[in-house]
């Protein structure tokens, strides 16, 4: 599926923010367009959990507009589906696959009338489809680390969302686990855009349709660029032409991407 | 043994020990998922100030500190949410102002000779009707709340950061939660004491957080837990002449460490 460039679902225009006055990130432009699949990289400290923060309506700019399809973040909230760093979470909290996944659909507002059966259809569709169907009832605490990744997107995609924002969703998983887990974002990036925070050069798959290079400020590569390393988006500091990881897998070009100067 | 039974005040102990298990096991549950357990802590010990202000200016001991603790709960909690690395160093300081503010208002309530190891130790054999009626209403209250904001709770202990994107008010929530948990740490106050009252709300929720499958059957578990405690101290204080609510801490105690070896 390619990328609609007629369609944009983000779109941030001049966005500043700071913290404490230490600005984050300064006048940042970026669009999102419907169908991209965007790997938000950086260094650490360079902003790149803030930017997700921004677009997700937690924090709010300084300076500049975000809208998500047309709205502001706050009121388009249900058109994203957030899959947030999972080392904030208690791993002994005790809870099912299934009731994690039902987390997805809770509204602001309490209903007279429970919807929590019709919920309960929807979020079996979803497990089945992640193939995670004969966890439902199992405990959370049970589950390997790509299979509760797996659960996170289920619950993400309970508003049926048009966005999918993964904050460095690979992070503690096997490679095997990866490649699986890879292989689940192409696919879901038929019927939906993927926004993927990553921190780690080799975790960047292959199906990436842009990159965009966060580090106080941001540049984004779309699909057709191919000429200097992002490792000196990684790595600013060592200027070096060579690439320093050797990446090593079968089909799996190696990427490289214009110079900025950040 | 069965003979105790007869008496009044066996049988309002155990009415307490009751109503004490519930909210215990269903705030305690909250307490230990969230990470809570020292604000606890603080909220007991800085009642103490309540518990001097109701004596100086002659107020029904529940009413002044019940105001007092969810007032100091309150600003504790959000001096710590907004301070997060040094939530603990905030804590410990009101945890000891409470107390002080206490000692002192004791000091000059003139002619007032107060048996103070009551308030630290607690005096579950001399709890009267109206301190009865009191748990229960309160119990009722948290029982009510909780079956309408559940998955609520459930979502922000989770994952706070995603119920807020899916636009739960997490702040009211929260409010709500420490709010009950200062009334329940006053109401267990009378019947294991100040010192002791963290053992009882945290020891029932952290044993059975290792077996229950859902925040749900933490809480029953814990409710259990703690009347099985609370029932065997109370035949253990009968049996030897000692007293209640250490007893019935050294029964919870000894529960917590078998169950950490096996």
């Amino acid at each position: 599926m390619r990328v609609n460039s007629k369609n944009i679902l983000i779109q941030m225009k001049d966005v500043s923010f700071a913290y404490h006055k230490h600005a984050v990130l300064q006048d940042v432009c970026l669009n999102v367009f419907e169908k991209d699949y965007l790997a938000i990289i950086g260094p650490n400290g360079g902003g790149k959990t803030t930017l997700l923060k921004l677009i997700l309506g937690l924090l709010k700019p300084d300076k500049g507009s975000i809208y998500v399809k047309g709205q502001t973040p706050q009121k388009a909230s249900h058109f994203i589906g957030y899959v947030p760093q999972e080392r904030y979470i208690n791993r002994q909290f005790p809870i099912s696959v299934l009731d994690i996944v039902l987390i997805g659909s809770l509204l602001p507002r309490k209903h007279i009338f429970s919807q929590r059966n019709r919920n309960k259809q929807k979020a079996q569709t979803i497990l089945e489809q992640l193939r995670l169907s004969e966890y439902a009832h199992r405990n959370m605490r049970s589950l390997s680390g790509g299979q509760r990744q797996r659960v996170y997107i289920a619950r993400a995609l309970m508003t049926d969302p048009d966005i999918l924002l993964l904050d460095e969703p690979t992070t503690g998983i096997d490679s095997k686990s990866q490649v699986e887990f890879y292989q689940l974002l192409e696919h879901l990036n038929n019927s939906l855009t993927i926004v993927m925070v990553s921190h780690d050069m080799t975790a960047i798959s292959r199906h990436v349709k842009s990159v965009a290079c966060v580090n106080r400020s941001v540049y984004y590569h779309d699909q057709s660029e191919i000429s200097e390393s992002t490792i000196q988006c990684m790595y600013p500091d060592e200027m070096t032409n060579e690439c320093p990881i050797e990446l090593i897998a079968h089909g799996m070009p190696h990427r490289v991407l214009k110079n900025h100067d950040h | 043994m069965i003979e105790a039974l007869q008496y009044d005040f066996i049988q309002h102990a155990l009415i307490a020990a009751l109503f004490a298990s519930i909210i215990c096991g269903i705030m305690g549950t909250l307490a230990v998922v969230n990470r809570l357990v020292f604000l606890s802590g603080g909220i007991a010990h800085a009642a103490y100030g309540g518990i001097g202000l109701s004596i100086y200016m002659g107020w029904p001991f529940l009413f002044g500190t019940i105001g007092f603790a969810i007032a100091t709960a309150l600003i504790m909690a959000s001096i710590a949410f907004h301070n997060k690395e040094r939530s603990d160093a905030i804590i410990g300081v009101i945890w000891a102002l409470g107390m002080a503010c206490g000692i002192i208002l004791v000091d000059q309530t003139p002619g007032y000779q107060v048996d103070l190891m009551s308030y630290l130790f607690g005096s579950i054999l001399t709890v009267t009707k109206l301190d009865l009626i009191v748990m229960g209403v309160v119990t009722c209250f948290i029982i009510i709340v909780l079956r309408i904001f559940y998955h609520d709770f459930v979502a922000i202990s989770y994952d706070e950061e995603f119920a807020k994107v899916r636009g739960i008010n997490v702040n009211a929530l929260y409010c709500v939660m420490i709010i009950m948990l200062a009334l329940t740490i006053v109401l267990v106050i009378q019947v294991v004491g100040l010192i002791l009252v963290i053992a009882l709300l945290t020891i029932p929720a952290y044993i059975m957080e290792k077996y229950a499958k859902s925040l749900f059957q933490m809480m029953i578990g814990a409710t259990i837990l703690g009347c099985i405690f609370c029932v065997m101290g109370l035949i253990l204080s009968y049996s030897y002449d000692i007293s209640a609510s250490a007893s019935i801490i050294l029964v919870a105690s000894t529960f917590f460490f078998i169950n950490m070896f096996i």
